[in-house]
């Protein structure tokens, strides 16, 4: 029997939960946007909501643990069939992500989705 | 023959104004190697009102600066230079300790580089001249160039010196004064560089104020008295800088990255030469800096009559990648410059793996017997297809993607099918071929029959995502200066609209 319950494209994992409690004890609600490029791009980066101004162009993939996922609409191409999973690793990342300060760095991890699940994903809405 | 870990300060201070500056809130952060994970010194972990401070102090030397002559300018930049080359081997120890990059790369590259950069713009700056135009009889316009007066610069990790060297030279040598934030994984070299210096620079010319981007970075990209900004990194952050420059209505130059493709035609094997001997060397360079280059050339496409044979070739040449301490001068590889880039580059292998990527060599960490605790990962070679997330995604590591084609246009195709447009190359030995990709390829460089030279004067910047601007050239002190036209009438009568 198939599923109904619709397959999400973004998770978090615990210790990235507490972590996003952390800061938004500090700083408020909270927002990720996907980054590409170098140095510390293919990342995620945390912004308090309202400090990062969102395109017309960027979709939202979901919401983990209270905070929308963005990315550009360009690189959600690649990211469509594999499923993110945002986790934390300790770290001294550069970048004007919110949790530098604490010495770790938020970080995506991936699984390709099955066909089952690529039935039945979430739609990505325009931010 | 090798080198010993640098010894250090046990902290050091922001350079402000031409002093040692403790951050006002007091709280510094710990500055650690990757080689070893072991501790380097503590560095300021500053704030708003740190950057405030620099920033007055470069605008009170920036009137003084701005009227020096060129030729004095010059003068300064060469000695940067002398001193840096008086002194490379410390600095480039230090860079090898706080970014886990091999000595021979430091020593080969990035302090050559470096020291040069403020030479090219030592020379630069004495060849110019502004324009004067007859508009008509008795009109005469001047073009003047001045500077902005105080411009900010975000320096990335991963080149830490020579990042700093290819936005401090062309600022200074415009006649700005400039505040640099060095990134939080690699701050101490550009101090130790700072404490070299002492007065060869006025103080307030160059200003260093670290800490972290939320912290230290976004007050100095909004600041209302800086008039321009600079940032080398990826595009979230490159993004950010965009906004803030909006609010403030300034520019910005913004390098970001790339995807660059190595295309490998079939007639490099035309001849087992020296010249096919480059070629492997060629492919192999996706391991300078363990990858770590905007530049990278982390695509590779080798024509399908050749791949086979080439590949083989090219994974003798990975096999004998001499990996272990950064320190001795036979080192080839060092360590990733910090645990999250180690992370992230094991998550990325895990995608490739994942997606069906066949994995050629490596596909795990590197033991690194003398140092357990640092961050190393072994030369990578993927083989598949250009629509996988390691063909598309920007790994900042040893990683690299390999698929085939079988003719230009779908070398061409796949080349050009990435967000981003930095680097490329193509490696043939018919001048027919190569004027095709040349002309072809949609990136801000193209290397011909080599890859990884970086000459002072070759401009290098991005198209597509990959950003704006042109460094290591003249053209950037167009970005780090405005223009004032001068327009003078030598006629004595009125225009007779009143």
């Amino acid at each position: 029997m198939a599923s109904t319950l619709v397959t999400e494209r973004v998770s978090v994992t615990p210790a990235a939960e507490a972590i996003i409690d952390q800061l938004r004890e500090q700083h408020g609600a909270l927002m990720f946007h996907q980054s590409g490029g170098c140095c510390d791009g293919s990342s995620p980066m945390c912004f308090a909501v309202g400090d990062y101004l969102l395109g017309s162009r960027d979709l939202c993939l979901g919401e983990v643990h209270g905070c929308k996922f963005y990315m550009s609409a360009q690189q959600f191409d690649y990211y469509k069939n594999s499923h993110t999973i945002v986790d934390v690793v300790p770290g001294r990342g550069a970048s004007f992500s919110l949790e530098i300060p604490l010495g770790v760095r938020f970080l995506t991890r991936s699984r390709l989705f099955t066909e089952d699940e690529l039935a039945n994903l979430r739609p990505v809405e325009t931010a | 023959m090798g080198y010993q870990r640098p010894t250090f300060q046990d902290k050091y201070e922001n350079y402000i104004g031409g002093k040692w500056v403790a951050p006002v809130d007091g709280n510094y952060f710990e500055d650690t190697s990757p080689i070893d994970n072991g501790l380097v010194t503590r560095i300021p972990r500053s704030t708003s009102k740190d950057v405030d401070l620099a920033v007055k102090a470069a605008w009170q030397a920036a009137p003084a600066w701005g009227k020096t002559s060129a030729a004095e300018r010059s003068m300064v930049l060469s000695k940067i230079a002398d001193c840096m080359e008086a002194n490379i081997e410390r600095l480039a120890v230090v860079e090898t300790c706080d970014n886990g990059k091999s000595i021979r790369e430091t020593l080969g590259a990035d302090l050559p580089i470096a020291i040069d950069q403020f030479r090219y713009f030592a020379g630069c700056i004495r060849t110019e001249a502004g324009s004067v135009t007859n508009i008509d009889d008795d009109t005469v316009s001047m073009e003047v160039h001045e500077p902005y007066g105080v411009v900010g610069a975000i320096i990335p990790w991963n080149f830490p010196l020579l990042m700093a060297a290819w936005k401090i030279a062309p600022a200074i040598a415009a006649g700005n004064c400039i505040i640099v934030k060095p990134a939080e994984q690699t701050p101490v070299s550009v101090l130790i560089l700072m404490e070299m210096l002492g007065d060869i620079l006025p103080p307030g010319v160059v200003n260093i104020v670290n800490g972290f981007g939320p912290e230290a970075g976004k007050p100095l990209a909004t600041h209302p008295d800086v008039k321009k900004m600079a940032f080398t990194g990826e595009t979230t952050t490159g993004r950010l800088i965009m906004q803030y420059a909006a609010e403030n209505l300034i520019p910005v130059s913004l390098e970001l990255g790339g995807k660059s493709p190595n295309i490998f035609m079939e007639s490099v094997m035309d001849a087992d030469d020296e010249f096919f001997d480059k070629a492997i060397e060629g492919l192999v360079l996706f391991a300078l800096n363990q990858g770590q280059v905007c530049t990278a050339p982390s695509r590779a496409l080798i024509q399908e009559s050749i791949y086979e044979k080439f590949m083989a070739r090219c994974l003798e040449r990975i096999a004998a990648i001499k990996m272990g301490d950064p320190y001795e001068l036979t080192t080839m590889m060092g360590a990733q410059a910090s645990n999250d880039q180690f992370e992230k580059i094991m998550s990325y292998i895990d995608i490739g793996k994942q997606e069906g990527a066949e994995v050629l060599c490596g596909g795990a960490a590197y033991k690194n017997d003398q140092y357990p605790n640092g961050f190393y990962v072994q030369p990578t070679v993927f083989k598949g297809h250009n629509k996988m997330r390691v063909f598309q995604e920007e790994i900042f590591g040893p990683v690299l993607a390999v698929t085939t084609f079988k003719d230009e246009d779908e070398a061409l195709a796949i080349a050009n099918d990435t967000l981003y447009g930095l680097g490329s190359a193509i490696w043939s030995r018919d001048m027919h071929q190569v004027q095709k990709f040349t002309r072809g390829l949609q990136a801000g460089r193209v290397w011909v029959n080599c890859y990884h030279i970086y000459p002072a004067g070759a401009s290098f910047g991005g198209y597509k995502n990959s950003g704006f601007g042109r460094e290591n050239h003249h053209m950037m002190l167009e970005h780090y200066r405005q223009t004032k036209n001068v327009l003078i009438s030598y006629n004595k009568n009125k225009l007779g609209f009143f």
